[in-house]
């Protein structure tokens, strides 16, 4: 498609040449954008129709399954949010829930890369879509020279992923049969595998999970009514008590 | 479907808090970078939250019921393909099928 630049110079000035313009920043930025949206968009279209599904089975709306992946776009609280809301829990339950089960992306503040995306809108559109998948592509080692505006691109496109496919799985969810039960298990699912991916990530660091995982059950045991808020409390207080008392000793790196 | 209304508060009550939680700590980004204390935890905190949401998720299985064998077959394939393949995809669409088939057909109430 593209036309050399030897062929279009062998003309003696071709009458009204587009000026040579700085290479198209737009469309390119945005091709580059998709092909590493892809591989996320895999995992986000099918946990989006189960996502959808799930809101019709639930008996919410399907517009409901569009509004919360477009606004509250955040794909593990989300699932969360279907039963607060079938079960009418209270707004400030909510808004705790929210908080406990989003605060993981106050870190992402550390070292996702805002500095590089120009502008206001950008930037109040980049922390609006700053999703898991987002904060993982743009701090990986190969996202290191993405100029702002890609990275703009790679949140938009996951964003409609999540968004189109939420909306068709609610559409299409009314069609699953009355005795088909048990997608839930999808927010399960992404948890063990996201739990997995964690741990492996902290390279042999076993006694975190293992104080999440105590932490979890005491919460479940003793505050069953608030249990994750008292799990995550639990476990940010086991995490300092660890902190400070190995402070004491020379670290290993 | 609960009231209308009450449905819209939520999804926008969801989103006012995920996302000052995604663009307040900017503000905040120096003292933030240069604190032990955030270091440490924001290298331990991601594993620490998914095993605890995971907990949840699993918190109202019964001990006594055999339909209790669903999640745990379902958790057992999930886990199992994952540590296989490191497919995040399809573990999850694994295990949710496993457990689709098996809450539906097998252990039915």
């Amino acid at each position: 498609m593209n036309i050399s630049p030897a062929v279009a110079g062998s003309r003696s000035r071709p009458a009204p040449a587009p000026a040579p313009v700085p290479p198209a920043a737009g469309p390119s930025e945005a091709r580059a954008a998709f092909k590493e949206s892809a591989g996320a968009g895999l995992g986000f279209i099918p946990l989006g129709l189960a996502f959808g599904a799930l809101v019709t089975q639930s008996g919410l709306d399907w517009w409901w399954a569009g509004l919360s992946a477009t606004l509250a776009f955040g794909g593990s609280f989300e699932f969360l949010l279907i039963g607060m809301v079938t079960a009418a829990a209270p707004l400030a339950a909510i808004a705790l829930s929210a908080f406990m089960v989003n605060v993981r992306h106050v870190f992402y503040a550390l070292s996702f890369p805002l500095h590089r995306v120009t502008g206001r809108l950008g930037k109040t559109y980049a922390t609006f879509a700053l999703c898991d998948e987002a904060y993982a592509l743009t701090t990986g080692k190969q996202a290191r020279s993405w100029p702002g505006r890609r990275i703009l691109w790679l949140q938009l496109f996951l964003h409609l992923y999540w968004a189109v496919s939420a909306v068709a799985g609610a559409l299409l969810g009314s069609l699953i049969p009355e005795g088909v039960t048990g997608l839930d298990f999808a927010l399960t699912a992404m948890f063990t595998v996201l739990a997995l991916d964690a741990v492996r990530d902290l390279r042999g660091d076993l006694p975190t999970p293992a104080l999440a995982l105590v932490s979890a059950l005491a919460a479940r045991l003793l505050f069953p009514g608030q249990m994750l808020l008292a799990a995550f409390a639990l476990f940010t207080a086991a995490l300092l008590a660890r902190h400070f008392t190995n402070g004491r000793k020379p670290t290993r790196a | 479907m609960p009231d209308t209304r009450y449905a819209i508060a939520a999804v926008l009550v969801a989103a006012a808090v995920t996302w000052g939680l995604r663009a307040l700590p900017f503000a905040a980004l120096t003292p933030l970078r240069a604190s032990s204390i955030v270091q440490y935890l924001s290298t331990r905190m991601p594993a620490g939250v998914m095993v605890i949401l995971l907990v949840y998720c699993l918190r109202d299985l019964s001990l006594t019921q055999t339909r209790t064998l669903a999640p745990l077959i379902a958790l057992a394939v999930t886990v199992g393909l994952h540590l296989w393949r490191r497919n995040a995809l399809l573990s999850i669409l694994g295990g949710t099928a496993a457990h689709v088939i098996l809450a539906s057909a097998v252990f039915a109430p």
